[in-house]
C-alpha cells in the first residue's frame, strides 16, 4: 500500500479545488454586486453593505487604530491564535468528557438508557441563554487562590458544544465490533478492559475521526460565539464585535475578522485531518465505515 | 515533636505580640496625624491611607467593552483614586449577553453600571439593587434623520420609516411619539435597526436611533460619496429626547440592596462612589487624558472617536447643579412615568408598579459631593464648557 503518498497527492489536488472554490465564491460575490447595480435585488448590494473583495484585502494592511504599529491583519492573527488556544482547551476537555461518557454508556446499558436523553437534551439549550448563566455562576467559583475567569467560561462553553458529537460518535464506534469478534474475545477469556483496548477502540476509529472533526468545529464555533456573548477580551469573537461597530464608516474591516475566524476553522480542520492520517494509517482504506 | 510544637507556640505568641504593638503604634500615629492636619485638605486622604492596611477588593460590572462611556471609572482606577479610598477595583467588561444588574444581583460583581429603566425592570423582577449614584444626568439617545426629510420633532415621524433597536432601547422614542399624539403601532413604520447606521445612510429608513457619543459619531466619520468629504452635522436633523420631555435616566452606579444593610458594605460603597465621581470630575477637566487612559486600557476605538465619546459623555453629566451623582426627583419621576406608562409594540410597559422609594438613595452621592468639595474640587461643573472635537474618517 503506497497509500500515504497517494493521500498526500490527493490532498494537494483537493487543496487546489478548495482554492478554486474560494475563487468562485469571490467571483459570485462581485457578480451579485454587479447585478445589483443593474436590477433591484431584494437585498442591499452597495459598497457599504457588501464591500468589494479588493477593499476587504486592502483593509488587511490598515493600521488597527491610528498611529499604532499593528495592522488589522496582525491584530486578527493574534486574536485568532488566542481563540485557537481557548478552542483547543475546550476541545480537549470536551473530547475527554465525551469519550468517558461513551465508555460508561457502552459498558452499562443502564447509563446508556439514562444518560443519552440528557446528552441529547443538553444540545437543545440555546447557547445565548447558557453563556450568561455560566459566566454568572462561574464568577462565584474559586478554588483556593485560583479565581474563575470568563476565559474559563468560554472554554467551558466550547467544551459543552464539543463533547456531544464525540460522545455519540464514540458510542456508536464502541458498539461497532461484530458479535463474532466479541465472541472470539470472550473465548480468550478477555476482561472488559481488554476488550475495550484491543477490540472496541480500534474498531471505533472510523467513527471517532468524523466525530472528532465535528467536535473540533463545534469547539471553534463555541469559542467564537462565547467570546461574542461574554465579551472576553483578546479573541476573534470580541474583535468581530469591535470591528462590526465600525461598519458604518469602515465596512471592510469586519470582514478581515471574519477571514480570521474562517482561518481558525481551517487550521483546526487541517489538524484533525492530520490526526486522521495518523490514526487510520494501518486500516484498510476502502470498505469500512 | 513536642519541642517543635512548643517552638511554634512561642513564635505565634511573639508574632501576635508584635502585631499588637504595631497596631497600637500605627493607630497612635494616625491619631496624632489627624489632630495635626485635620484642617488641611490632605488630612482626609492621608488619614485614609494610614488606616488602609489592606485594600478592599471590589468589582464593577460594565454594560459594554472598555470605552469613554466608562471614562470616570478607568480614570479613578489608573490615577489611584480608588487606592486613595483603600479600594482595589477590578473592572469587568460587558458583552453582548451580559446584563450588569443581573450579574450584580447574582453576586458576580459588587457594583454595576446600568441604565435606570432596565435596572428598574430587573428590580421589579426580583433583583435587589439600588441606584447609589446617578452619573449621567441627561439621556444620550437621539433620533437622527436626513436634513431633507424635515423631521425635527417627534410629530414629524408620522408616516415615516422609523428605526429602533428594540430590546428595551425603544421606550424614549415610543413615549415621544405617544406624547406627540402618534400611535407607534399604526402611525409610523417601525423597523428593527442594526447597531450601525448603514440603514439610515442608505436611506432604507428615514430616522435612526443613535447615541450622541457613539452611533451619531459613526455617521460623522463616514465619507459622503457625493462630496468626498465627511458627512456634516448640517446634513442631518436630530430629535433629542431631553427636549421632547421623554428622556430617561441612563448610566448609574447600582449596589446590592441586601448587602447595603451591612455597615462594611455601606462604607465600601461610600468610598467607591466618592472615588468614582472624582474620576468623572477629572475626566470633565481633562477629556484628552481620559480618552488616552481608555485607549491604554485596550479600547479598539479610534482616537478621535474616543475623544468625541468622552466629550459627549461629559455633556450628559455636566453641568450638574445638584452635584454629580445626585438624583433629581423630577427626572427620576419622569423616568418612572415613562417606564410605567409607555407601551411598546407588544403592549408591554417596562415596569407595572411604581418602584419603592428605596430604589434609589442620595446618601452616598451627597456625602461624596461634600467630601470632594472639601478636597477643593468643583462637583457641579457650573463653569463646564465642552471641548471641540474634530472627527476623522473611521474615527481614527
Amino acid at each position: 500500500m503506497a497509500s500515504t503518498r497517494d493521500r498526500i497527492s490527493n490532498g494537494f489536488v483537493s487543496f487546489l479545488w478548495a482554492l478554486a472554490g474560494i475563487a468562485i465564491i469571490g467571483l459570485m460575490w462581485e457578480l451579485t454586486k454587479l447585478i445589483g447595480t443593474i436590477i433591484d435585488l431584494p437585498f442591499n448590494t452597495s459598497n457599504q453593505a457588501m464591500p468589494h473583495i479588493w477593499t476587504m484585502f486592502s483593509a488587511f494592511s490598515l493600521p488597527e487604530v491610528r498611529g499604532s504599529d499593528t495592522t488589522v491583519f496582525q491584530a486578527v492573527l493574534a486574536a485568532s491564535t488566542y481563540s485557537l488556544t481557548l478552542a483547543l482547551g475546550g476541545f480537549v476537555i470536551g473530547v475527554s468528557v465525551g469519550l468517558l461518557l461513551a465508555i460508561i454508556m457502552q459498558r452499562f446499558l443502564f447509563f446508556e438508557r439514562g444518560l443519552l436523553p440528557f446528552v441529547i437534551a443538553s444540545q437543545t439549550v440555546p447557547l445565548i441563554a447558557l453563556a450568561p448563566l455560566i459566566v454568572g455562576i462561574g464568577n462565584q467559583i474559586s478554588f483556593g487562590p485560583i479565581q474563575w475567569s470568563t476565559t474559563y467560561s468560554v472554554m467551558f462553553i466550547a467544551a459543552y458544544l464539543a463533547f456531544f458529537p464525540l460522545s455519540v460518535g464514540a458510542l456508536r464506534g464502541l458498539q461497532a465490533p461484530s458479535s463474532t469478534s466479541l465472541e472470539l474475545m470472550r473465548s480468550y477469556a478477555a476482561t472488559n478492559n481488554k476488550v475495550l483496548w484491543k477490540l472496541r477502540f480500534p474498531a471505533s476509529i472510523p467513527y471517532l475521526v468524523p466525530a472528532l472533526k465535528v467536535s473540533a468545529a463545534a469547539a471553534v464555533v463555541g469559542t467564537v460565539v462565547a467570546e461574542i456573548s461574554t465579551g472576553v477580551r483578546g479573541g476573534i469573537g470580541r474583535l468581530m464585535v469591535e470591528y462590526a461597530r465600525e461598519t458604518t464608516s469602515q465596512p471592510a474591516k469586519v470582514y478581515v475578522a471574519v477571514f480570521g475566524a474562517i482561518l481558525l476553522g481551517l487550521v483546526v480542520a487541517a489538524a484533525i485531518t492530520a490526526v486522521d492520517v495518523l490514526l487510520t494509517r494501518n486500516l484498510p482504506k476502502k470498505g469500512l465505515a | 515533636m513536642n519541642r517543635g510544637k512548643s517552638w511554634i507556640r512561642v513564635a505565634a505568641v511573639a508574632a501576635s505580640g508584635l502585631l499588637f504593638l504595631t497596631a497600637c503604634s500605627s493607630s497612635d500615629e494616625t491619631a496624632s496625624e489627624t489632630t495635626d492636619t485635620a484642617t488641611t485638605e490632605e488630612g482626609a486622604t492621608e488619614e485614609a491611607a494610614a488606616e488602609c492596611t489592606e485594600l478592599t477588593p471590589v468589582s464593577l460590572q460594565l454594560q459594554w467593552f472598555v470605552q469613554a462611556q466608562f471614562g470616570g471609572y478607568y480614570a479613578a482606577k489608573d490615577l489611584g483614586y480608588y487606592e486613595e479610598q483603600c479600594l482595589d477595583v477590578t473592572i469587568l467588561e460587558g458583552g453582548v449577553d451580559i446584563v450588569p444588574q443581573t450579574v450584580l444581583a447574582q453576586g458576580g460583581a459588587d457594583y454595576a453600571i446600568s441604565w435606570v429603566p432596565k435596572a428598574l425592570a430587573s428590580r421589579e423582577q426580583g433583583a435587589g439593587i439600588v441606584d447609589v449614584a446617578q452619573v449621567f444626568r441627561t439621556s444620550g439617545t437621539l433620533q437622527v434623520s436626513w436634513a431633507d426629510s424635515n423631521i425635527t420633532t417627534a410629530a414629524d415621524l408620522k408616516g415615516k420609516k422609523v428605526g429602533n433597536w428594540g430590546f428595551g432601547n425603544e421606550y424614549e422614542l415610543f413615549a415621544g411619539m405617544t406624547k406627540a399624539g402618534l400611535d407607534p403601532a399604526n402611525d409610523v413604520e417601525l423597523v428593527q435597526q442594526q447597531f450601525d447606521m448603514q440603514a439610515l445612510l442608505n436611506r432604507e429608513i428615514d430616522a435612526a436611533q443613535a447615541m450622541t457619543y457613539n452611533e451619531y459619531a459613526q455617521v460623522l466619520e463616514t465619507v459622503n460619496p457625493d462630496t468626498g468629504e465627511l458627512y456634516q452635522p448640517a446634513d442631518f436633523n436630530v430629535i433629542n429626547w431631553n427636549d421632547e420631555g421623554t428622556a430617561m435616566y441612563q448610566d448609574a452606579i447600582w449596589a446590592s440592596e441586601e448587602r447595603l444593610a451591612d455597615a462594611a458594605y455601606q462604607d465600601t460603597t461610600q468610598r467607591f462612589v466618592t472615588a468614582s465621581l472624582k474620576g468623572w470630575i477629572q475626566c470633565r477637566d481633562n477629556a484628552q487624558e481620559c480618552a488616552d487612559i481608555i485607549t491604554a486600557n485596550g479600547s479598539k476605538l479610534g482616537a478621535s472617536h474616543q475623544l468625541w465619546m468622552m466629550n459627549e459623555v461629559n455633556k450628559l453629566i455636566w453641568p450638574s447643579a445638584t452635584g454629580i451623582g445626585v438624583i433629581e426627583p423630577e427626572l427620576w419621576a419622569q423616568t418612572v412615568s415613562v417606564s410605567l406608562n409607555t407601551k411598546n409594540l407588544e403592549g408591554a410597559t417596562i415596569i407595572t408598579a411604581e418602584p419603592p422609594a428605596t430604589a434609589y438613595t442620595n446618601q452616598y452621592a451627597e456625602a461624596a459631593n461634600a467630601a470632594l468639595t472639601a478636597e477643593g474640587l468643583n462637583t457641579t461643573g457650573d463653569a463646564y464648557a465642552p471641548i471641540e472635537v474634530t472627527l476623522n474618517e473611521g474615527g481614527n
